[in-house]
């Protein structure tokens, strides 16, 4: 099992080199002059030079790439040109922020898509079945942005049940003591009800948002999943050896089924990292979404980079724990190692 | 010796609902067996063998339907009882064993465990004694090393292994009737024999009644006390296995002999039955599904079946027998 981590480990290495090259690349070739932007529209073009040449930007792309890799391997992602502040930090106080919102909707999906896909493979063609195929068909077609905005419209300007979509918690509360960064979290175990309330109330719309979309592949695939195995031999030997319905769809189908859900569970998570950045423009989330849209508007590499390096690196990491999860449930993956 | 009758299967009559029609796949079918004895039920593909053991253990698919019939064992009749009450029969007091081991264990449960499931759903052992007891049944069912083995998952193990550990499942409560469906199919020849040799011993050990469903006539001759022969869901023929080899009365029987490879025929002199099964949706089936396939078809034929009784326990429908 350790060596099957640490050789998927060492496989991992290669891609991130090459979202370094990649990323790197992309933020040089893109339109726009950052030294322009920040000299502002009256500068002289003396002042853009001096600012271009401040931040380093009149030497070679190679020369460039280099000074980037040796700061990488400091720990320096650079400094924010808009905000001067180091990326990394910034990105260190916003990536819980999108963690808890990413993790908090994957954790409402699965809570409804696991059981509603069971549900309607085990009671085929009754209303549950045909309640999960309306509900994965409407997540499938609706987008998160959409849903999102929808949501912000119905129930904060028209029905007013929501707080306004302005941020991880009301502006007249302070946010909890930080000991996570998740802010349910961290409000539990202070025990400050206020603060755990007032962060739920705004984490409720996205998140739901969220997990409209996610929930349609989880449910699709666990139903489908749950009637393949449901149909197999050893089914039909757990039915004729007595075993209670229980056991039977729990503890033999339903722990067989669960591999390709565990799949399509990583397939989501990513997804939900990209719809991250739509959903936290919607919602003024202070997440690194957000934070790389506002960079990217203004031509500013360091932040954009390290959303990139960062999302790389999240990537490879669920990777990881999917395998390690996979090898958990089945025996003949930990074989392969 | 007075035989009780573990089993008896009276007129047992059952349809699968498909998009394309009601296919009738067992009709009036009827047969026993005693405490102590195999009976084989052999026949073609599709002669309705496994639908018959399905339908006697409860678990038909969702479009199976029992539309008439009994089957009496111990008394009560299995096919009146609720699925709770069955489900608790199941594997206690009737087990089943498949074709194909591999796929018909749990992939993913270490084969110990899956035979401690069954000891601790039936009572037949705590959940702290269930380990132990699991291990005794692989020693029962002869396999080496049984302490080790009890962790391996299936894919660990060979084809005629994880036979053995679903012996072991079927076996586990000491049931009084074992249904074995082609418990050899897949398995190579010198393992067939081991297996077969294997039930038949634990079930002689128990004095267990044994249905032996197979299309491998030889074996039923070698392993079965009486052969009970099926076409196209209907019985067409019972008999001692002695007495259906030297005599077949069927015509269908005759022609499933003269098919069989064995000591006294050559392989060049086996000779195919002609036609195939018909097609079981019609609504206009022949009273004997077999007619349209027979040599010595009569025009009475179209009637109903008779059931004659034409030696010691043997018993055949046909209207003119051999």
């Amino acid at each position: 099992m350790l060596n099957l981590l640490l050789s998927r480990l060492a496989t991992a290495i290669p891609s991130i080199v090459g979202v370094v090259v990649v990323t790197f690349m992309l933020t040089r070739l893109l339109p726009g002059d950052p030294a322009a932007y920040f000299a502002g529209l009256a500068a002289s073009p003396q002042a853009i030079a001096e600012i271009r040449h401040n931040l380093g930007l009149d030497k070679s792309l190679p020369e460039q790439f280099v000074a980037y890799v040796g700061d990488l391997l400091h720990g320096n992602l650079g400094n924010s040109l808009s905000t001067g502040q180091p990326v990394v930090a910034e990105i260190a106080t916003r990536l819980p922020a999108s963690a808890e919102l990413t993790l908090f909707a994957l954790i409402v999906a699965v809570a409804i898509a696991i059981p509603l896909g069971v549900l309607a493979a085990v009671k085929q063609g009754t209303w549950i079945d045909h309640l999960c195929r309306v509900v994965t068909t409407a997540g499938v077609s609706l987008p998160v942005f959409f849903t999102g905005l929808l949501f912000a419209y119905v129930f904060y300007y028209l029905l007013q049940w929501a707080p306004a979509p302005t941020g991880r918690i009301d502006v007249f509360l302070s946010p909890p003591t930080h000991i996570t960064g998740f802010y349910l979290i961290d409000s539990a175990l202070t025990g400050n009800l206020e603060a755990f309330w007032g962060a739920l109330r705004q984490l409720a719309l996205p998140a739901i948002s969220m997990a409209i979309f996610s929930l349609a592949p989880l449910a699709r695939m666990t139903r489908g999943s749950m009637l393949a195995v449901l149909g197999s031999d050893f089914i039909r030997t757990a039915r004729a050896s007595g075993l209670s319905p229980r056991t039977v769809i729990f503890t033999y189908a339903f722990r067989n089924a669960v591999l390709p859900v565990i799949t399509t569970l990583g397939m989501v998570f990513s997804f939900l990292l990209g719809a991250n950045v739509l959903v936290e423009t919607v919602f003024a989330w202070p997440g690194i979404g957000l934070y790389a849209v506002n960079a990217l508007i203004t031509s500013d590499y360091a932040p954009v980079q390290g959303f990139v390096l960062t999302m790389a690196i999240l990537y490879v990491a669920l990777n990881l724990t999917i395998d390690f999860v996979y090898g958990l449930v089945d025996p003949r993956v930990r074989l392969d190692s | 010796m007075t035989a009780v009758p573990a089993l008896q299967v009276e007129d047992l009559s059952v349809e699968f609902r498909t998009r394309s029609g009601v296919v009738k796949v067992l009709e009036h079918v009827g047969f026993s067996v005693d405490k102590g004895e195999t009976v084989a039920l052999v026949g073609e593909s599709g002669s309705g063998k496994s639908v018959t053991a399905f339908a006697v253990m409860g678990i038909l698919d969702a479009a199976g339907k029992v539309t008439s019939g009994r089957a009496l064992f111990g008394g009560t009749d299995l096919l009146a009882l609720g699925e709770r009450d069955l489900a608790e029969q199941r594997g206690r007091e009737l087990s089943m064993i498949f074709q194909n081991p591999r796929t018909a264990l749990n992939p993913i449960r270490r084969v110990g465990r899956q035979i401690a499931d069954v000891l601790v759903r039936h009572g037949g052992a705590t959940r702290n004694d269930a380990p132990q007891a699991a291990i005794e049944m692989l020693k029962r069912v002869r396999i080496p090393d049984p302490e080790r083995r009890a962790e391996a998952y299936p894919f660990e193990l060979s084809g005629g292994m994880c036979q053995r550990i679903m012996i072991a499942i079927a076996l586990a409560c000491r049931p009084a009737l074992l249904i074995a469906d082609e418990p050899t199919t897949g398995l190579d020849v010198t393992t067939q024999a081991v297996i077969m040799d294997l039930i038949g011993e634990l079930a002689g050990d128990s004095g267990m009644a044994t249905i032996f469903i197979t299309h491998d006539l030889a074996l039923a001759a070698e392993y079965c006390d009486r052969i009970v022969v099926m076409h196209a869901g209907h019985i067409v023929e019972a008999a001692p296995g002695r007495a259906l080899f030297a005599h077949p009365r069927h015509p269908y029987s005759a022609k499933l002999l003269a098919a069989t490879p064995g000591e006294t025929v050559a392989l060049e002199d086996l000779v195919s039955i002609p036609g195939g099964l018909p097609d079981l949706r019609r609504s206009d089936l022949p009273a004997c599904r077999y007619s349209d396939r027979c040599e010595r078809r009569l025009d009475q034929c179209v009637q109903p079946l008779p059931q004659r009784t034409v030696g010691e326990r043997h018993v055949v429908a046909c209207w003119n027998p051999l």
